[in-house]
Formats: C-alpha cells, sequence, structure tokens
C-alpha cells in the first residue's frame, strides 16, 4: 500500500512516520501533488500555527490539490483544523474541505490552554473507531478546536463538547495525536489503513 | 475527562540512561529506548528526557537518542538539558520530539520563548523552572542546573514565560528534591493558579499520597518524578488505582 505522509514545514511529522513505520508499512514523506494524487491513502499531519501553515500549503501549491483527491485521507491535529473554513488563530483562511471555523478555547478557571493530556472520546460514529470504547484514552494537545457539527464523527470534552474528529466523503481527521496515542491511537491508524 | 497526567523522568548522558535504575527484567537499565518502552507498557502517560551529556557531541548523541525514543514510543516525550538555541529546539523537533524544554537558556534571555513559541508553537515549548525557597525572600528561580541563583520571583517568572508563549511549565522545587517529603504544594499551587498553561510539579515525591496532594490541594496538571519509578518503588499502575480511588481522573 502506497501511503502518502504530507510534507509542508509543518512541523513534527516525524511521529507519524514512524508510527506507519511500527504498523509494517513503508510511508514516504512528500510534498509532490503526483506522488500525494497517486497514494492509496494520504495522511496530512500537522502542528503549529495556522496561517504560517496555510501559507507553507499555497507556497506548494497543495492548497489546491488537497481538496480535489479521491482516495482516504487523514487529517491529524493542525492537519484536521486546517481543512475548516477558518481559524480565530491569527484570522486564517482555510482549505474550506469541512465547513467548521475552528475557535480558541476560553478562558475558564480550572482549564488550562492548550488541552494537553489524555481524554475521552465520546458518541463514536465512525468505522475508524471500530473496536473502540468509551474508555479508550487518546493523547491531546491543542489551543484552539473545531464545534459538534453534522461532520462530527468523534466528540470530547473540555469542559463543553468539541469535535475530536471529522468526516466528509473521503476526509477523515481526528484532533489528537492517533500516533502517539499508545495502543488506541495505533488501532484508529489501523483501522484508516483498512479504509 | 482531562486527566491529570504520571510522568517518570529519565537523565541521560551521552545517550545512556543514568542514576542507577534497577528495573527487574530489564536487561539493560542504561537504554533510554527499553526503558521508555517498559514506562509506556506500564501506563505513563508521558516521559521527559533530561540530557546532562557536557560534552561537544551533545547535539548530535541528543538527536541521535530521540529518534531511536521517537522510533519505538507510541506516547508523547520531552526532551530537555542544555537546550539553547532555534537550530537545537528544531532539530530534537524534526527527529521526533513532541516537546522540547528549556530552562536556563530562556532566563538568560526571555525572548528565546517568543521566538521558539512564533516559529514552532506554543504547544511544544515547555519552559523548566528551577525554584528554591528562601527566607525571607520566598520562592525564587535557580539556573545552571540549581547552582546559580537569579533572584527572580518564581511565581513573576513562571507568569513570564507563559505570557512569553511557553505552553507548559515544568517546576522543580529544588528544596523538596530528593527527600521523598511530598511536593512543594504552595509554590506549585502558587503557580498553577498564576498561569493559564498547564503546570508539571516535580521535586519530592516520596508516596502515592503526594501525588494526591499535589493534584487535589496545588491542582497540578502532571506529577513527575524519576528514583521512585526507577527503583521500583511505586509501580506506575499501582500509583494511578490509588488516584482513582481517590477520586482523581487519570487513564488507566
Amino acid at each position: 500500500m502506497e501511503i502518502a505522509v504530507i510534507d509542508y514545514k509543518g512541523g513534527n511529522v516525524q511521529s507519524v512516520m514512524f508510527a506507519l513505520e511500527r504498523l509494517g508499512c513503508q510511508p514516504t514523506l512528500t510534498a509532490d501533488p503526483e506522488v500525494i494524487r497517486r497514494a492509496d491513502k494520504v495522511i496530512f499531519p500537522g502542528e503549529g500555527e495556522a496561517a504560517s501553515a496555510m501559507r507553507e500549503l499555497r507556497a506548494q501549491g497543495l492548497d489546491k490539490v488537497l481538496p480535489t483527491l479521491p482516495q482516504p485521507f487523514l487529517g491529524v491535529c493542525l492537519g484536521m483544523q486546517l481543512l475548516g473554513t477558518h481559524s480565530e488563530e491569527n484570522d486564517a483562511t482555510m482549505l474550506g474541505i469541512l465547513p467548521f471555523e475552528v475557535k480558541r478555547f476560553p478562558k475558564l478557571p480550572e482549564y488550562k490552554v492548550p488541552h494537553m493530556g489524555w481524554n475521552t472520546l465520546q458518541r463514536l460514529r465512525s468505522p475508524l473507531f471500530a473496536g473502540l470504547g468509551a474508555e479508550d484514552y487518546v493523547y491531546f494537545v491543542h489551543s484552539y478546536y473545531a464545534p459538534v457539527g453534522d461532520y462530527t464523527i468523534a466528540e470530547a470534552e473540555y469542559p463543553t463538547p468539541f469535535s475530536a474528529a471529522v468526516q466528509h466523503k473521503n476526509f477523515y481527521a481526528v484532533q489528537f495525536h492517533t500516533e502517539k496515542s499508545g495502543p488506541v491511537g495505533t488501532r484508529i491508524l489501523e483501522n484508516f489503513l483498512q479504509l | 475527562m482531562l486527566t491529570k497526567r504520571i510522568i517518570p523522568c529519565l537523565d541521560v548522558k551521552d545517550g545512556r540512561t543514568v542514576k542507577g535504575v534497577r528495573f527487574e527484567g530489564l536487561r539493560d537499565a542504561g537504554d533510554p529506548v527499553a526503558l521508555a518502552s517498559r514506562y509506556a507498557r506500564e501506563g505513563a502517560d508521558e516521559l521527559v528526557f533530561l540530557d546532562i551529556t557536557a560534552t561537544n557531541q551533545k547535539r548530535a548523541t541528543l538527536v541521535a537518542l530521540v529518534r531511536d525514543v521517537a522510533r519505538e514510543l507510541d506516547i508523547p516525550f520531552t526532551v530537555g538539558g542544555g537546550i539553547g538555541t532555534v537550530a537545537d529546539v528544531e532539530a530534537l523537533l524534526m527527529n521526533g520530539a513532541d516537546k522540547v524544554s528549556i530552562n536556563s537558556a530562556a532566563l538568560h534571555r526571555p525572548e528565546l520563548i517568543d521566538e521558539l513559541a512564533r516559529r514552532f508553537g506554543s504547544q511544544c515549548i515547555v519552559v523548566a523552572a528551577d525554584a528554591r525557597f528562601h527566607e525571607p525572600e520566598g520562592w525564587q528561580i535557580y539556573t545552571r542546573a540549581g547552582t546559580h541563583n537569579t533572584g527572580r520571583d518564581a511565581v513573576q517568572w513562571c507568569r513570564e514565560a507563559a505570557e512569553r508563549g511557553a505552553g507548559e511549565i515544568l517546576l522543580t522545587s529544588m528544596s523538596n528534591d530528593g527527600t521523598k517529603d511530598g511536593f512543594a504544594l504552595d509554590i506549585t499551587g502558587a503557580v498553577s493558579r498564576a498561569v493559564s498553561v498547564p503546570v508539571v510539579a516535580s521535586g519530592g515525591a516520596g508516596s502515592k499520597q503526594h501525588f494526591t496532594e499535589v493534584f487535589q490541594t496545588a491542582h497540578a496538571d502532571a506529577g513527575l518524578a524519576a528514583s521512585i519509578f526507577h527503583f521500583g518503588e511505586i509501580g506506575i499502575r499501582e500509583l494511578k488505582e490509588h488516584l482513582r480511588q481517590d477520586g482523581i481522573p487519570v487513564r488507566l
């Protein structure tokens, strides 16, 4: 199976590569539209800041390529947020593959920002989460979130519910770090590879 | 519900784990990758690697270690110890570190925190602060592995670090470190109230109850310890079961 991991200088992509290698895959780290189009699966990792990530995607022409991809696609963390229309993080205009607007967590006593650590998933509704339940934890680290909507396929709470995962057609995305979520995260990656 | 995190800390030198680690059934306790994997399997939520290498090869050996750890480990880890430049941080993050902690370099030039947060995002920049209690000044910040008193107030420095873009504060009480008498609840609580980012408490853990206290009384977001885990005095799973019985949310 050809797996393309999109390389747009968006931070720690190495962990995603290693996680796929642990599953016996040989992913290709690439920004080449032809390699990406040809792949059986596409993974869109991301860390860092939305506006500069979008600048990098535009500079490489990937903002035009990604929305046209037909194969199973998995955005991770910032790679999920970038699929929305707009982010409060430096007023970024994003890919618009999904209709959500990304907001910053409000300042509340007892709720530190970033939302950092292990949290459970609720209302799972996707084959991406086959075999998982309410007692399974995944690792989050983010200061911005996508609200719950029709596109939400899993929720988490901090303290109000937000989108832990979203989907539109072949575009799947998770806010947490599958590659850093222990055996639970590994299961989710395996589920994605079987889509 | 977001859980409180338990974080074993591993000291490494020249790519090897130091401080006599005694682990039954672990063939090479000096191998950081083997030790890290073992902690991950036992239920550690994150790991911290503190590099105390003082040679010219420091950067290369640390990058190699990070790569080896990231290849194996499926939980997040932070790397710290003598990291001072944007290039250092970039090399560690690009090779698989999830977070990088800076300490003396941030005190020497606080703008470094802003630069790192802008470049890489706050989520991966940890400011490690070493504090010691003095009469009558109160808690003050030390640098250079705890040898030099900056005269800076601990709460003020942590607040400044968070405002400049640190995504997490790793607060070590040097007054408590090694005592096994418990975490410094007063300064941990004061810092936790003063900043809006997560606070990791370090220094003084000697019992399971100490973790309950640091979460319940001082509102720490995570508790870090080294020797009690390395010497098998407290197992991570039994610690988490204890915390759950005390009503503290943990990942089990």
